[in-house]
């Protein structure tokens, strides 16, 4: 991939919108709240720039219906939002999923519930990952961990929702969206030139009208909508699990974060390291599909896993699912938008080796 | 008259659902006709609503979208901005425009958004079995206003056409009804200017057709019209609500 | 090495600003950064800080809960952060608006009279620069040249603010190196 040669100095909000103009994002559909307003107003002024639209809507639901307009007519599309607002925009991903529409989605999780604050915080791993609407239908769900990252993934998210017609979430939270890090963006891509999409609604000219519903009456026919859903689902799980391991090949206990936390795991784990002790870190990329295998893989040599999270103890479950009992699961986490040091969580590492006589 | 009855070539020849005596078949058949005499087939894009014209893409032979209960306003924004030069219509129940969708509709008219909306006032949600509506009127009976509507109790019936008439992004709004064969003559001369004047991109255009709902309404279809023409205009005055292309001196006698 | 700074000040005082020039000097010497502003409600009350950390490894977290410098612009700025501060940390104070001193003595404390400084140059706005020129001289967190350069890259489409903008930077690097050499 061809990138700039020199690096930007960006915010996380802006890295985002950049590397989804430079994907070929021609539509941005949004409403403001903190911690992520910054996205929204870069798109303002930047869309206008590459012959591309802008639009502020009354509301996170108006935007989210927006982003299904622009999909069906085949526009590569976004919207984006904190906690509150993704809540409001469930009713709309589902009916993407149903509809089979690809979308990019991104949340800057703040600390909840409710009105919460805007603290960066990942309470909404659950949302994500389950679905957070109604109806069997998945959401590929990205998860950055540094402003490369948020530019890289937000750039790939719309191929992977191109190719699967499916929406992808970009979850990340209110500091990855605040704070700036160096990023080399890949050079802007001709839309021209992108993968033309013969399902849309764009005018029956010279074709048979196209109709796309997610409205199934016969149980029959909703079935097997459903099952094709479903083997979409298993192919996305097959082909597209990303993740980093660092340190993990001699680990005995493995520390599993993702996105802000997975960085101050890290430090940890070099701390820790530093100590002599055999620690490692998995950091899922892609929360769904979840790297259950890697897991089950490392859980030959690592007996015990350390989940980290800035939450009450959400994609502990899912490590919980992978291991199935066969490793001992230990959770810390701090809701609410604290974000603690490398220091504090590498003590807790020492104390695990040293109360469960890990050696 | 005899040409609303034959089938427009723009209609599918999948037999209506709809209920016998239903305003939803004659509107369908009204705005497949205007989409071809306008030779729009091409440019046409429908957003069909959750309601009981929620099969619509199942009769209009044009591209079709279906929208969430009451998104069919921001749906086509969507659908518009990213093709500015196509025919953009949604097709909604008034549950589904001036209830849950009510905030998404003033907001697309309020942007301008160069769409037309076909809102179709039947006064009850139909699909759902006949519950009270944003436009049930005073002393109307649904299953969920029992003994018939009252303000104190229920709320008044909305009229959505006269607030979106106050923004400043619509065009074009006017009220008519299918109840009778002037009704569905005036129903079709009003969809075909909002088009045209979607087309010329003047702003955010409505037509409101009232029609008759004769199975929650619990009468014949002859009584259900004859309902709509004496009682339900009480509330909904026929008329061009808001029309600026029209002369000055029209404009402000309404 | 990882050193975080914190810089906090008024609104208007271009704290933010400082944060961000100090980062990009970083990042055009290819070390790792991360530049963190106070956001949302925190920046109510006209207040304003932004957190820069510096490092040749990868940074894990961009937040100072104990910071190694903390440079402060105003009253309120000391209270909030004196406290914070790193045992043997620097804390940079612009001496004409800050009135009072840091009650700790774990820490060293350096004044610049960055308003003074600037009036010299005929720029009261430019009271920033002149800190960061300070801060540069006795950190030597990146070098001089590099500040330049950012600066350059930073104010490129404003030449006026630019070039006072490096003035102001010398200005505060050699007061700086004056008063270490004359102490
Ligand atoms: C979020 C949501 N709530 C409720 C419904 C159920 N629902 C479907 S159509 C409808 C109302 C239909 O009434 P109206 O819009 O007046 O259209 P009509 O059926 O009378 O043509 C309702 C409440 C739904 N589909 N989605
Ligand atoms: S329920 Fe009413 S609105 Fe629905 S199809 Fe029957 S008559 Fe028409």
């Amino acid at each position: 991939m061809k990138r700039d040669e020199k690096p930007s100095l960006m915010r996380g909000s802006h890295i985002v919108a950049e590397a989804a103009v430079r994907a070929g994002c021609r539509y941005y559909f949004g409403y403001p709240i903190t911690p992520q307003n910054e996205l929204p107003e870069y798109m303002s002024r930047r869309l206008p720039e590459v012959g591309g639209t802008f639009v502020q809507a009354e509301s996170e639901i108006a935007s989210i219906n927006m982003v299904i307009g622009a999909s069906m007519a085949g526009a590569r599309v976004m919207t984006s939002s904190s906690s509150p607002g993704i809540s409001l925009k469930q009713e709309g991903i589902s009916y993407l999923g149903g509809l089979e529409l690809p979308a990019v989605i991104v949340n800057m999780m703040r600390g909840g519930p409710g009105l919460g604050n805007i603290a960066p915080s990942q309470s909404d791993y659950f949302q994500a990952t389950r679905g957070g609407g109604h109806g069997d239908y998945r959401t590929i769900v990205l998860a950055p961990a540094s402003g490369q990252e948020l530019c890289d993934l937000t750039y790939r998210a719309f191929d992977l929702a191109d190719h699967y017609r499916n929406p992808v979430l970009i979850l990340a939270d209110g500091m990855m969206g605040q704070m700036m890090e160096p990023v080399r963006f890949p050079v802007l891509r001709d839309v021209q030139k992108l993968p033309k999409k013969p399902w849309t609604i764009t005018g029956a000219k010279g074709r048979k009208s196209h109709f796309i519903r997610s409205l199934i009456l016969d149980p029959g026919q909703m079935e097997e909508h459903n099952w094709k859903l479903i083997r979409k689902y298993e192919q996305i799980t097959d082909q597209e699990v990303q993740y980093e391991t660092f340190k993990t090949e001699d680990a005995k206990l493995v520390i599993v974060a993702f996105g802000t936390a997975a960085r101050i795991a890290k430090a940890a784990v070099k701390r820790a390291r530093a100590e002599g002790l055999p620690v490692g870190l998995l950091r899922p990329i892609t929360l769904w599909p979840y790297p259950k295998k890697a897991l089950r893989e490392l859980s030959k040599h690592a007996k015990h896993f350390f989940v980290f999270e800035l939450n009450a103890g959400q994609m502990v479950e899912d490590v919980q699912l992978a291991l199935k009992g066969d490793a001992d699961v230990f959770f810390y986490g701090r809701p609410g938008g604290v974000v603690p040091n490398p220091a504090e969580i590498a003590r807790i590492i020492s104390r695990q080796f040293f109360q469960k006589e890990i050696v | 008259m005899k040409k609303v009855f034959s089938r427009p070539k723009l209609l599918k020849p999948n037999p209506f659902h709809y209920c016998p005596g239903c305003g939803h078949s004659l509107l369908h058949r009204v705005v497949a006709e205007v989409i071809e005499e306008m030779e729009a087939d091409e440019i046409a894009i429908g957003i069909p609503p959750a309601g009981c014209a929620v099969l619509a893409y199942n009769y209009f032979d044009v591209d079709m979208g279906e929208a969430a209960h009451g998104r069919g306003a921001a749906l086509a924004t969507g659908v518009k901005r990213v093709l500015p030069d196509h025919l953009v219509f949604t097709y909604q129940g008034d549950g589904d425009i001036a209830a849950i969708g009510t905030a998404e509709t003033v907001h697309a008219a309020n942007r301008g958004e160069k769409i037309t909306c076909i809102f179709v006032n039947n006064a009850v949600y139909g699909m759902t079995g006949g519950q009270m509506a944003p436009t049930t009127i005073l002393g109307q009976p649904t299953t969920t206003s029992p003994g018939g509507r009252t303000g104190n109790r229920d709320g008044f019936p909305l009229n959505l056409s006269e607030m979106l008439a106050v923004t400043r992004g619509s065009a074009y709004i006017e009220r008519t009804s299918v109840t009778t064969p002037a009704g569905i003559r005036a129903t079709k001369k009003a969809v075909r200017k909002a088009f045209e004047i979607q087309l010329q991109g003047l702003g955010f255009t409505l037509v409101e057709v009232l029609s008759p709902c004769p199975t929650n309404l619990k009468m014949s279809p002859a009584d259900a019209c004859k309902w709509v023409d004496t009682e339900m205009v009480n509330f909904f005055p026929l008329g061009v609500i808001k029309d600026i292309t029209a002369p000055q001196e029209n404009h402000d006698a309404h | 090495m990882l050193i975080k700074t914190v810089f906090a000040g008024f609104g208007g005082q271009g704290v933010l600003s400082m944060g961000y020039v100090l980062a990009y000097a970083a990042m055009i010497e290819g070390l790792q950064v991360t530049y963190l502003p106070s956001y949302g409600a925190e920046v109510r009350g006209g207040t304003a800080n932004c957190t820069v950390a510096v490092s040749n490894e990868e940074i894990a977290s961009p937040i100072a809960s104990t910071p190694d410098n903390v440079v402060v612009m105003n009253n309120p700025s000391l209270e909030k952060f004196q406290h914070q501060i790193l045992t043997g940390g620097v804390m940079f104070l612009n001496s004409n608006l800050v009135e009072q001193r840091p009650v700790r003595g774990d820490i060293i404390v350096r004044e610049i009279p960055c308003n003074d400084l600037a009036h010299t140059l005929g720029s009261d706005q430019s009271a920033n620069m002149v800190m960061l020129g300070g801060f540069i001289q006795q950190t030597s967190l990146v070098r001089l040249e590099s500040i330049q350069s950012a600066i350059s890259d930073v104010f490129k489409e404003k030449k006026k603010a630019k070039e006072m903008n490096l003035k102001a930077l010398n200005v505060g690097y050699d007061y700086m190196k004056n008063r270490e050499e004359n102490a």
